[in-house]
């Protein structure tokens, strides 16, 4: 599904990311942990295109295309899809309106369809007409965002810090979804979708079952693991211990 | 005020340049030739027909309680289809009614500058638009004041009237044939809301760029009454200055006023919302969507007066720049006369955001598609206080003017 090499990416001139490898084959859901400003987000900006985000060596392959000269719109036809930490706020454009956008139709309603999506993820006919972002609570931003994914359906799904800010209630709601959209509920053999998830706390691990976990350091993937194995060790030891452990585990491995 | 009075004000202001906007030479503007009267609104000449419909005027008068129309300097239809309602030619009006000369330049002075002079000395008829008391006209009235020859100078004075407890809903358009190359459309409008009545007016400018527009309107809103402005305009101008003034005078009156513009090309606008909130607990919102491109140059004003007690009014002024040669100033004022009072303005101008472009581009739009969602969106205010029907159709009339301009 997606490949990428070698990849190195400034941001204003400031190097981020340095020699990224990954591959993410259909079916798989990954999980990237790291902390702040290790690199994260800067990925998935870079994945998705955002002009600011300049690839300077390697390349990314999505489904078999070098996508690196295609703007973002392009790779979204291709079925990229992402949820975002913070969304901007924009004036007199509903919620609503998003979801309408995300199924590609030029709908100005609000009608049933949209309705029932929204209800799954208790997403009132009133929030639907309120301008997307403006306001929203954390946890109503991850609701929203994620109800734009549903109506988008794409193939290849991006999760930046899914988790943060939303209550017990919900992140369980979340991560149903979360596994619904990935087909995480599907038999391996039948899954087609894919996602890569990035979290620092790792709160909502606990509701979804990755394929593959990676650490990130200083703009580099610096260990993985089985995603299990990889939470533990995050959540006891923090993120350099378990690249240490990780890195150990591969010596005594290899020898 | 006697008639000679106001003529003799009048004659003194006749050189009297307006506190605002630039200085227009109206001794260049003529009457034109008379037009014949119309059986029906069908029979307006087909090459204006759309430039009726792009001013929110409904040809077969479908859902319309009354139609009026003015060409130039002649009313050509005027018809009523609702018992409590009446639509008129203001001089028709003042031939019928004796009393209605009390309501002549009580709320806009006639000498406020030379424009208001040129109305009274050199009138060319209006509209007098009265509910009855107690009548509910939820279906609006629709009128038209239509420029169709070179050089017209179109000098109407409007009355409008709801009487007690009575509503009226108005979609008004001035509308000038593409045709016309450069005239003159000075109006004046003074409307009356009397105790518990509510009167909503949806008015939708289609001129082109060699129109020099002045209107000046004034409300009087009594004890528990309403009233509603919704001003839109999408097309260029070469001038416009207003600063219609809402006087709250009773008690809980409340007035509106949403405007939204679109400057483009080399238009000039000067265009403000006034409230004087003396009545006690009267309150009132002023909203405001100013777009410039091209070279446009935008004074959007604001200014709320506070003298009632409990009084409460806001202002919201959001201009967005799509040019760098084009100018938005944007000039929010309060005025406080005592304690006991709420007033708040807040005021923005922005671009269009890269990251809001971004976001639409990641959920598949195009950057020109983001761009334009972000700018209907922007312009986009929930128009409150119209009838359901009446409020989708306003919105329609917005889309299909925002589908020319974009």
């Amino acid at each position: 599904m997606l490949e990428i090499k070698d990849l190195t990416v400034e941001v204003e001139g400031k190097e981020i990311i340095r020699d990224l490898s990954l591959n993410i084959e259909e079916g798989e859901v990954h999980v990237l942990f790291g902390p702040n400003g290790c690199g994260k987000t800067t990925l998935l900006m870079t994945l998705l295109g955002f002009p600011n985000y300049k690839v300077t060596r390697g390349c990314i392959t999505f489904k078999g295309v070098d996508i690196i000269n295609l703007p973002t719109n392009e790779r979204v036809k291709l079925g990229m899809g992402m949820s975002f930490q913070h969304p901007p706020e924009i004036r007199g454009v509903k919620l609503g309106d998003m979801v309408n956008i995300a199924q590609g139709r030029k709908e100005d309603e609000i009608d049933e369809d949209v309705i029932a999506l929204a209800k799954r993820l208790n997403i009132s006919v009133d929030f639907l007409n309120r301008d997307v972002n403006l306001g929203f609570s954390g946890g109503e931003v991850k609701r929203s965002e994620i109800l734009q994914l549903l109506a988008q359906a794409p193939d290849f799904i991006m999760f930046d810090e899914p988790d943060s800010g939303v209550d017990v209630e919900n992140i369980e709601l979340i991560g149903r979804i979360m596994s619904e959209l990935m087909d995480r509920n599907k038999r391996p053999s039948k899954r087609e979708k894919s996602g890569l998830i990035i979290t620092h706390s790792g709160s909502i691990m606990r509701h979804i079952k990755a394929d593959r976990a990676h650490v990130m350091l200083g703009g580099r993937i610096a260990c993985s693991g089985m995603p299990d194995e990889v939470t533990r060790n995050v959540m006891e030891t923090g993120f350099e211990r378990c690249v240490e452990l990780c890195v150990r585990s591969n010596e005594v491995g290899a020898e | 005020m006697t008639n000679n009075e106001t003529l003799e004000r009048a004659e003194r202001a006749k050189t009297k340049k307006a506190a605002l906007g630039e200085d227009i030479a109206i001794e260049e503007y003529i009457t034109g030739e008379e037009h014949q009267s119309l059986n029906s609104l069908d029979d307006f000449p087909a090459e204006y027909q759309q430039d009726l419909l792009d001013a929110g005027i409904e040809p077969t008068e479908k859902d319309r309680s009354g139609s009026f129309l003015q060409r130039d300097c002649s009313v050509v239809f005027s018809t009523v289809k609702y018992p409590g309602l009446e639509l008129m030619s203001t001089t028709d009006a003042l031939k019928e009614h004796d009393w209605l000369k009390e309501y002549l330049w009580k709320v806009v002075p006639v000498n406020q500058d030379k424009y208001t002079a040129e109305v009274e000395l050199g009138q060319t008829q209006g509209y007098f638009i009265r509910s009855e008391a107690g009548k509910k006209v939820t279906m609006p009235v629709q009128s038209c004041l239509f420029i169709s020859s070179d050089k017209i100078g179109q000098k109407v004075h409007n009355i409008i009237i709801a009487e007690e407890n009575s509503e009226l809903h108005i979609i008004t358009g001035c509308s000038v044939s593409h045709a016309v190359n450069s005239a003159l459309h000075l109006g004046v409008s003074e409307f009356y809301v009397k105790k518990g009545a509510k009167i909503t007016f949806t008015m939708i400018h289609n001129w082109s760029r060699g129109m020099e527009v002045r209107p000046r309107s004034a409300v009087v809103i009594e004890d528990d009454g309403a009233f509603i402005s919704n001003y839109i305009l999408m097309t260029p101008v070469k001038s416009l200055q207003m600063y219609p003034t809402a006087y709250c005078v009773g008690k809980n009156a409340r007035a509106t006023f949403q405007t939204i513009i679109y400057a483009q090309g080399d238009t000039k606008i000067d265009s403000g919302s006034r409230a004087v909130l003396r009545g006690e607990g009267s309150r009132s919102e002023i909203i405001s969507r100013v777009i410039a491109t091209d070279n446009a140059q935008v004074i959007a004003r604001g200014d709320v007066i506070g003298e009632g007690a409990n009084a409460r009014g806001h202002i919201e002024c959001r201009g967005l720049m799509l040019s760098d040669t084009a100018e938005i100033d944007s000039i929010p004022e309060l005025k406080a006369a005592r304690k006991d009072l709420d007033l708040s303005h807040e005021a923005a101008i922005g671009k269009v955001a890269e990251e809001e472009i971004q976001y639409l581009m990641a959920r598949g739009l195009s950057e020109e598609e983001a761009t334009s969602v972000i700018i209907r969106g922007f312009l986009n205010v929930d128009i409150t206080g119209l009838p359901d029907a009446l409020a989708r159709e306003t919105k329609k009339m917005f889309d299909m003017s925002l589908e020319k301009v974009m």
